[in-house]
């Protein structure tokens, strides 16, 4: 059955022709851009940049034009953001609208939602983030306690609850959240709807939390009696589960699940130069094979995504074999290249090799955990 | 066209390359009623243009038979065959029937119409009736020997008993000979056996997952099937995704190999993925089959020990690995994504033997 889910899928011609143009574009953008923040690429928060690819064509490229998108379809996009990966691009404002959130809302969305947010996400000017772990529930997110219930005439909600762990909830524009509707029973997947909060309305309250490296990507967000208006239910309601599932294998598919450590790479073999001994260049060169192996996966699993279907063990497979080799990386390059990490001065090399080393552990934490993915593909084949 | 072969090959083979036949080869039958039935196919001569009496496939279509080849453990070179009737048409030479392999490795030299020197692991070669191989050097001649008028027939096995053979020939003349062509590597023998075990390698693997997935829900300890424990469920798991990036590695590296050349990087990368799955997955494989799994009576080793060999046959992980590397490093950091889109490392041929 991992042969069906897996067949290779070569991105079609007029998809390809789009590259040359894309990396003219970056080669201008990106030019004098230093490795170190090339390495945040996932990470890097630039809305202007973002506005400028919303002008290009290059944001909602899988959705219809008469939202604002291109439909250029999903293997256009992903030729437009493997470059923008691959060059390092701050890509992170508009990465998870781009990504799930417009996909989402063209497939759930009533006329007036879709309306409301995919052409302001096809211009680069709305940002979202998700709302799924919250302080008790990280793995198990099943067990979520934030609750909406109805008030008023019934089409109204109150929101009450804590989301925990929301990148860029502190610089986007809604979350769209997985929420209980309804008290919890045997059926533990049922009462969960997922709801698009505007985090400017009252009662919303963002802390960012620091991360290791001292930086500030990810948040916890309050929700002290806000009032949801009918609009922000999105998908039908006790459904929410179901619908996250769905999203779920957009979000681990993708090339940012073995590219976002790409400049690492870049700078370690610019580290090693044009001659590399035997154990150089056994290690790039099966850390490219790998690189190959995992691209034409990915690209298999956005053919089905195309296709309508729900590949949620195949997308769960490129994910933690696409994290593995991103953590992979920071060791290897250790291994073959005798540089000290540094966080301030040294070299290119020695910055990048030091960031990536510290956001190494998060890979296999976010999007789902290395165990959670394993557990996915062991029901999958059949096992439990 | 490839969904006709693969359901016309894994019915053949399904009935015909049995776990007996297997055994029966590993100890040293020549399995002639099997050779005939997979000859009648066609496929030996499938990947021959059809003026030169093949089908004109492509490697793309052939993939799956490559698989189902290695799937059953089929104990006949009917890779081999189709390979060598791929270059005997690319170089404007008849294919040929008959028991058929090739020699990646060879020492020949041609001097006044007359092959002398040796042909090193030619798989099956004491039982195939012609073997082609290139002669090394500037001007690279392919030709057709007929394994019958070797002088010397050195035996060998490799690790689950298949005959990689040396063979030596003093003075002979070839049934056939013609100039390589100018866009195929001297290498191409190597490249394309590479491209032949991951091939292979991916359709054992996939037999070897759900040889994995079947016992683990079907063997019980402490009250319930195997596969329902954590840490049997999640070995399998990796499994899973090592199967699944050597797979698709193989199809796309026959995918990519077309009339004009195979494809070097997308084979290298493939049987570096081939080996490294190898590796990985049949060790789980032991594991989730305990004993069982390491008597000669239970069939499971009849795949892990075919994958064993494979790996290191046409080149190691290691071998390929420091293709890639050196190609990868002499590109520079600014040529390496570029290489990864198009497919290509130009400096990935291996210097010295191309032309």
């Amino acid at each position: 059955m991992i042969a069906e889910q897996f067949k290779y899928s070569r991105i079609p011609a007029a998809a390809e022709a789009q590259r040359a143009e894309v990396r003219a574009f970056l080669a201008e953008a990106m030019a004098g851009i230093p490795a170190i923040r090339r390495a945040d690429s996932w990470m890097g928060f630039d809305a202007e940049f973002s506005r400028k690819l919303g002008a290009r064509g290059w944001l909602g490229m899988a959705l219809p034009t008469q939202y604002g998108g291109s439909a250029a379809g999903p293997f256009a996009r992903y030729v437009v953001i493997e470059e923008l990966l691959a060059a390092g691009a701050p890509v992170s404002a508009h990465w998870i609208a781009d990504r799930q959130s417009g996909p989402l809302i063209l497939r759930y969305g009533t006329d007036a939602q879709r309306d409301r947010h995919l052409p302001a996400i096809c211009r680069g000017e709305q940002y979202f983030c998700i709302g799924m772990s919250e302080p008790g529930s990280g793995s198990d997110l099943a067990s979520i306690k934030t609750r909406a219930r109805r008030i008023d005439d019934g089409n109204h909600w109150l929101l009450n609850g804590q989301k925990l762990w929301t990148t860029n909830a502190h610089k986007s524009h809604y979350m769209i959240a997985l929420v209980r509707t309804a008290e919890p029973t045997k059926a533990r997947h049922e009462g969960m709807t997922q709801f698009i909060i505007d985090l400017r309305a009252p009662g919303v309250t963002i802390r960012p939390i620091r991360d290791l490296a001292g930086s500030e990507h990810f948040n916890e967000v309050f929700f002290d009696n806000v009032e949801l208006g009918p609009e922000s239910m999105i998908g039908t309601e006790g459904q929410g589960w179901e619908q996250v599932t769905a999203e779920l294998a957009f979000e681990r598919s993708g090339p940012e699940r073995f590219l976002s450590s790409i400049a690492l790479l870049h700078t370690l073999i610019d580290a090693i130069g044009p001659t590399p001994d035997a154990l150089q260049a056994k290690e790039i060169g099966r850390l490219t094979a790998k690189l190959i192996g995992l691209r034409a996966m990915s690209l298999s699993v956005t053919a089905q995504l195309a296709a309508g279907q729900n590949p949620a063990l195949a997308a769960s497979c490129v994910k933690d074999l696409g994290t593995g080799f991103e953590q992979e990386l920071p060791e290897i390059a250790q291994l073959l290249h005798d540089s000290q990490p540094k966080t301030a001065g040294g070299s290119d090399h020695a910055r990048v090799l030091a960031q990536l080393t510290q956001m190494a552990p998060s890979f296999s934490l976010r999007g789902g955990t290395r165990e959670i993915l394993r557990g996915i593909i062991a029901r999958g084949l059949g096992l439990r | 066209m490839r969904d006709l072969f693969e359901s016309t090959i894994e019915r053949l083979l399904a009935d015909l390359s049995t776990p007996e036949a297997v055994r029966a080869s590993e100890g040293g039958v020549w399995p002639t009623a099997l050779w005939s039935a997979v000859e009648e196919s066609g496929f030996a001569l499938a990947a021959a243009p059809e003026s030169a009496g093949g089908a004109g496939a492509s490697w793309d279509d052939l993939y799956p038979v490559l698989a189902a080849c290695g799937r059953h453990n089929l104990p006949v070179p009917l890779p081999e065959a189709m390979l060598a009737n791929w270059l005997l048409g690319r170089a404007g030479l008849d294919a040929q029937s008959g028991p058929l392999s090739f020699a990646a490795g060879s020492t020949l030299t041609l001097t006044d119409g007359r092959i002398s020197g040796r042909l090193s692991d030619v798989p099956w070669g004491r039982h195939v009736e012609h073997v082609i191989a290139i002669t090394p050097g500037a001007k690279p001649m392919l030709v057709v020997l007929a394994t019958s008028t070797a002088t010397q027939q050195t035996q060998r096995l490799n690790l689950a008993g298949e005959p990689r053979d040396d063979l030596d020939f003093d003075g002979v003349t070839p049934l056939a000979s013609a100039a390589l062509p100018n866009d195929l590597s001297n290498d191409v023998l190597l490249q394309g056996g590479a491209m032949l075990r991951s091939a292979q390698a991916a359709g054992a693997l996939q037999a070897l997952l759900a040889m994995c997935t079947q016992h683990a829900t079907e063997r019980v300890q402490f009250g319930k099937p195997i596969g329902s424990f954590q840490a049997i469920g999640h070995q399998i798991a990796v499994m899973a995704e090592h199967v699944a990036l050597a797979s698709v590695s193989a199809e796309a590296a026959c995918a990519e190999s077309g009339d004009d050349g195979l494809a070097w990087l997308p084979i290298a990368a493939a049987k570096v993925c081939s080996a490294e799955a190898s590796s990985l997955s049949a060790g789980i494989a032991h594991a989730v089959h305990g004993a069982i799994g390491f008597t000669h009576e239970f069939h499971l080793h009849l795949t892990t020990r075919r994958l064993w060999a494979w790996r290191s046959e046409y080149g190691s992980l290691t071998d390929w690995s420091q293709r890639i590397g050196r190609a990868a490093c002499a590109g520079g950091a600014s040529g390496f994504w570029p290489s990864v889109t198009g497919g290509q490392l130009p400096a990935l041929s291996s210097p010295g033997t191309t032309r």
